[in-house]
């Protein structure tokens, strides 16, 4: 296995090592994306400079006798994250070559642990979606299928490193967006605790729900990246005060003592028969592994998407209400400063971005306040409590990361079709709970060549990120679903 | 809820879109049928639950008074739509006087 | 007001709000510099550029003198509180949203209490002080008057986008332009004296409007009222009102309706005009500020921001008019001055003599102080040097004359005034015997004088009880040699 297509712990170590240097991994890395990215469509942008200078200063760094936990390592940062002297667009007309003048912590905190910027990877446009469809500046393919979208919002990190073309992404979870693609490219996606990573320099979609989290071939490697961002940061006021404890260095060999919820309202019964029987075997798996599986509710688990869709865009019409056309990004003239605001944003929101804008301003205006909004945050009250209660039965709940596995591009042209994707994935995220997916099996869809991979979701309770990361750890090393299958990309193109 | 109608030109004027009548009328459409959707939160039983601002309860998250450095204003400036001189220019602004 | 009397059948009906600008190191939500007169756009960061991802954090600093400045007025500091969102787009707003407070500020009721002119005494209740960010500021060109009516483009400075801003709202408890005027002072003592804003209207660090209705007096609804815009200075706040209740009494008058509205006021013309009232009414769709957190203060928090009541400007001037017997006017401007209410406290403390010691501290002492350009609390004449002067003088032990220049020399030397009154023999000469020869010297150099006065002109008097002060080198009890002179000249 070349350096290209080993874990992050095991590149690191190889540099920490002076094995191979960080530059040797960087020139290599941005020559696969130059053969690869055309066709995959993960990155928006190449930050061709920004990986050589960090990898400059890894080397130098090891040369000086430091060790790096992410030394050399490849990383895909989603567009909608800061990286001083990069274009950073949110996938937005709007933004559309502005250049960060400043760097979003958790970014900073990965290239201090020696990661090397690889790219700016595609999105939703403003993290609003669930398959990377409503980017305004490119297509992101799944690498297991390119007719198939690689999932959303954080599609173009995941595409990255499903792909081979990171070895580690970083992506923003609101609704699902980091577990829903990790399910759909095969990989893990994992959505810390809200408020341990800091938000700082992410462009905000709704900022109660937003959380950067990484994404990964491995657990392991998502745990290294965790623990590199995570920790109160003085420039977010909502990142947690709480001591982080590192997750990687796993102690766990099997579940056994584990409690896990099965939730009785994920009825599998509504899924397709290869998906749930998919599902019905990961949850055998973990009883193999030593768990014991525990019946919970959630009984108000079904007004998780009414609830977040009220939320989310309430927040997000507000958030993005600084794209005006005056200070940064796009302008479309006007007669006078008002007709320049609606033109401005008129050209550079894309349809769902507005469709948003518009429920969230309904939500929050006069008279209506009260029965949306305020109405949606006692919602997000009882969704809260039920997994409290359910957590008082178990120690981590698992469930379907999504209803099917990756579809095709414009399977979902009906908004509501599209939003029943994070089904599965909102209601942890109005909890604000630590969740992660990983591969737990295959299907092949009528039509589909290849397998497509699935991700069983796993979640714990509030700051619980070591426990959820072992026993995914545990689950990972007794199933081996990764090694079963690789992403025909990842085969057939040479590199 | 209180309708399931909502007022898109009114909306879109106050979020400061511009919207043509296609997309009054298929937003409009979308929207309605997502608040018919989102009508099912009038079944739980909320009038005596607390609204969640932030899940995760924290007070009094505040910052010592000091100076932090600020930007260059040529970087700042460099990324506005239209500067003059060391300002931001913005076309004129409809006054309020009569 | 009217001729016809009219004036005196309504009361005006007025309440205030005033925005003012905390003195800080760093802004509201970021580290850059809260100063005045910088140049354009360098006081700016992500944060108050309203920067994509750019996320704000509360100064301590600004929060706790919003709360001293609240409990300096009785506000109740509620034990929770927090951060809204003001949804409106201008460009000069960043963010396009003010972060502010909506239903929970940080300060609710509370009292401003003043003095008018008559002596009366005044007060209006407080509905909330809360915190918020202030705006960029817009310069408007092309209109040749640089005035955003005709227009055709306007510059933008950020600098100022993000100064942490107190709104201060009262209740209409107001009643006349001269009662507004002297609310405002004692706004504007009191935040000078907590050291939480420099209150300078030519700066812009207090902006006031003024709701304004007038009713029959006797009735106890409310008029229509409008809201008046644009006044810069505490007179013109005092000009403004006075001529919109004028303009109200003349509809009403004439049989014509007051229209709610907004009036900008001309100051140039003396007059409010209409500002074109919205088409439709704002809708800010406030909502708590998911990125910040909620304030919340212990009562042993507040303890600490709870200064000494004693002290505060309103309260000095209070005891300084109804214990002390000082006029309205001294007690005033002994707490308007920066330290000097502390020093004069401290040399009344000494002396029990507060109209004598006012009369110095308002008299020598500031005049001393406009010319040397030092402070009366850091010349070399301490509060306890004062308080000897005073107390020989009050004993007539010197003359004010004396008093006069041994006090400039301590200003500028320091040292005991009663210490350089001994050594020099200073002390009050009011021995008529030790003064006799004196006196005749003073006659015999002075015969015209004495002709003078005995043909009448009684002022040739004062000029030889001048003379006689001269020669003593102003030792002479003057009351003792005036009667001497009367004595001698009466003599044939
Ligand atoms: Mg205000
Ligand atoms: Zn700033």
């Amino acid at each position: 296995m070349g350096p290209l297509d080993r874990s992050a712990a095991a590149l690191a170590r190889a540099v920490s090592a002076r094995e191979l240097t960080a530059s040797e991994v960087a020139e290599a890395m941005l020559t696969r994306v130059g053969e690869r990215n055309p066709a995959l469509g993960a990155y928006l942008s190449v930050t061709a400079e920004h990986a050589r200078a960090a990898a400059r200063r890894v080397d130098e760094r090891i040369a000086a006798g430091e060790s790096l936990p992410l030394a050399g390592v490849p990383l895909a940062v989603k567009d909608n994250m800061c990286l001083a002297g990069t274009r950073t667009t949110a996938a937005s007309r709007i933004l559309e070559g502005w250049i960060a003048p400043y760097t979003a912590t958790a970014v900073q905190r990965c290239l201090d642990a020696g990661a090397i910027p690889i790219g700016k990877a595609n999105l939703d446009e403003f993290a609003m979606g669930s398959s990377c469809e409503n980017s305004a500046l490119g297509i992101t393919r799944n690498p297991w299928d390119q007719t198939r979208v690689p999932g959303g919002s954080s599609g173009g990190s995941v595409a990255a490193v499903a792909g081979g073309l990171a070895t580690i992404g970083l992506g923003s979870d609101t609704g699902g967006s980091i577990r829903e693609p990790a399910a759909f490219c095969g990989v893990v996606g994992f959505k810390p605790t809200y408020g341990r990573v800091s938000r700082y320099g992410l462009i905000a979609f709704a900022s109660s729900l937003d959380q950067i989290g990484p994404i990964a071939r491995t657990v392991e490697d998502a745990a290294l990246v965790y623990d590199a961002m995570a920790g109160k940061d003085p420039a977010d006021a909502t990142s947690l005060d709480l001591a982080v404890e590192a997750t990687a260095g796993f102690d766990r060999d099997d579940l056994r003592g584990v409690r896990i919820g099965i939730v009785a309202e994920f009825d599998l019964a509504r899924l397709e028969d290869d998906v749930a029987a998919v599902y019905r075997a990961a949850y055998a798996d973990l009883a193999r592994l030593g768990a014991e599986l525990v019946d919970v509710s959630l009984p108000t688990a079904d007004y998780g998407l009414a609830t977040y869709y009220l939320i989310a865009p309430a927040e997000c019409s507000s958030n993005l209400a600084r794209f005006d056309g005056v200070r940064y990004g796009l302008r479309v003239e006007g007669d006078d400063v008002g007709a320049m605001y609606e033109a401005t944003r008129a050209a550079g929101f894309g349809p769902e971005v507005k469709r948003r804008i518009l429920i969230g301003t309904h939500a929050l205006s006069s008279g209506y306040y009260d029965a949306y909004y305020v109405r949606a945050q006692k919602a997000r009250t009882l969704i809260a409590n039920d997994f409290a209660r359910a957590f008082e039965r178990c120690d981590a709940i698992a469930s379907p990361a999504a209803a099917s596995p990756a579809f095709p591009f414009n399977a979902k042209s009906d908004p509501y079709s599209m939003y029943l994707m994070d089904y599965y994935t909102i209601p942890m995220s109005l909890a604000g709970l630590p969740a992660l997916s990983v591969p737990c099996g295959y299907v092949t869809p009528p039509g589909s060549a290849h397998p497509l991979p699935l991700g069983l979701a796993l979640t714990t309770p509030l700051f619980a990120e070591r426990s959820l990361l072992s026993f995914a750890h545990v689950y990972e090393r007794g199933t081996m679903h990764a090694e079963r299958y690789a992403p025909p990309v990842l085969t057939e193109v040479p590199g | 809820m209180s309708s399931t109608n909502i007022d898109i030109r009114h909306v879109a004027k106050l979020a400061r879109l511009a919207l043509s009548d296609d997309e009054v009328a298929l937003y409009g459409a979308q929207l309605e049928n997502l608040l018919v959707h989102v009508a099912e939160l009038e079944k739980l039983p909320t009038a005596d639950v607390v609204a969640t601002a932030q899940v995760i309860p924290s007070r009094n998250v505040e910052r010592d008074d000091v100076n932090t450095p600020s930007l260059p204003r040529a970087l700042v400036l460099a990324g506005a739509p239209q500067a003059e001189g060391v300002y931001f220019r913005v076309p004129r602004i409809i006054a309020e006087e009569g | 007001m009217n001729a016809d009397g009219s004036a005196s059948k309504y009361e005006a009906v007025i309440g205030i709000e005033c925005h003012v600008e905390l003195r800080t190191a760093s802004k509201m939500f970021c580290g850059c510099r809260n100063v005045f007169g910088a140049e354009p756009n360098t006081n700016v960061c992500p944060v108050c550029l309203g920067m994509p991802g750019a996320l704000p954090v509360p100064n301590r600093r600004a929060i706790e003198h919003l709360v001293r400045a609240g409990l300096a007025f009785g506000c109740a500091i509620p034990a929770f509180s927090k951060f809204d969102r003001k949804n409106y787009f201008y460009p000069d707003m960043p963010k396009d949203y003010q972060i502010s407070q909506y239903d929970m500020p940080l300060a609710q009721g509370g009292v401003v209490s003043y003095f008018l002119a008559d002596g009366t005494k005044g007060m209006c209740r407080l509905t909330r002080i809360h915190l918020e960010e202030d705006t960029g500021k817009s310069t408007h060109g092309g209109s040749g008057d640089g005035r955003i009516a005709g227009s055709s483009y306007s510059l933008i400075d950020f600098n100022r986008a993000g100064v942490p801003l107190m709104e201060c709202v009262s209740e209409p408890d107001i009643r006349s332009a001269e009662e507004a005027v002297a609310y405002l002072e004692t706004l504007k003592r009191t935040f000078v004296a907590l050291g939480v804003s420099d209150v300078k209207m030519e700066e812009g660090s207090l902006r006031c409007d003024a709701n304004v209705s007038i009713r029959l007096r006797g009735n106890t609804e409310l008029g229509t009222k409008t809201e008046i815009k644009n006044m810069n200075s505490f007179r013109s706040v005092g000009r403004a009102i006075e001529s919109e209740i004028a303009r109200q009494i003349a509809l009403l008058e004439a049989g014509t309706r007051i229209v709610q509205e907004t009036r900008g006021w001309d100051e140039a013309g003396g007059v409010t005009h209409s500002m074109r009232s919205k088409e439709q009414a704002h809708d800010y769709r406030y909502f708590p500020d998911p990125d910040l957190a909620p304030i919340e203060f212990a009562p042993a928090a507040l303890g600490g921001l709870r200064g000494d009541s004693e002290v505060l400007p309103q309260r000095r001037i209070e005891r300084y008019v109804e214990a002390d017997g000082l006029s309205i006017v001294q007690a005033q401007q002994l707490v308007d001055a920066p330290g000097v209410a502390d020093y004069f406290d401290d040399v009344v403390a000494r002396t029990h003599k507060p109209q004598a010691s006012a009369n110095f501290v308002l008299g020598e002492c500031s005049r001393l102080a406009n010319e040397t350009q030092v402070p009366v609390a850091h010349s070399k004449l301490g509060a306890g040097a004062l308080a000897e002067l005073v107390t020989l003088v009050e004993a007539r032990a010197i003359t004010s004359k004396v008093a006069k220049s041994v006090l400039e020399r301590v200003w500028r030397d320091g040292g005991s005034p009663k210490a350089i009154v001994e050594s020099e023999g200073l002390g009050a000469v009011s021995d008529p015997n030790a003064l006799a020869t004196l006196v005749t010297d003073v006659l015999a150099a002075h015969a015209k004088s004495v002709d003078d006065y005995r043909a009448g002109k009684g002022a040739a008097l004062q000029f030889l009880v001048g003379q006689a002060m001269k020669a003593s080198r102003g030792k002479a009890d003057p009351s003792v040699v005036e009667g001497l002179l009367r004595e001698r000249l009466a003599a044939p």
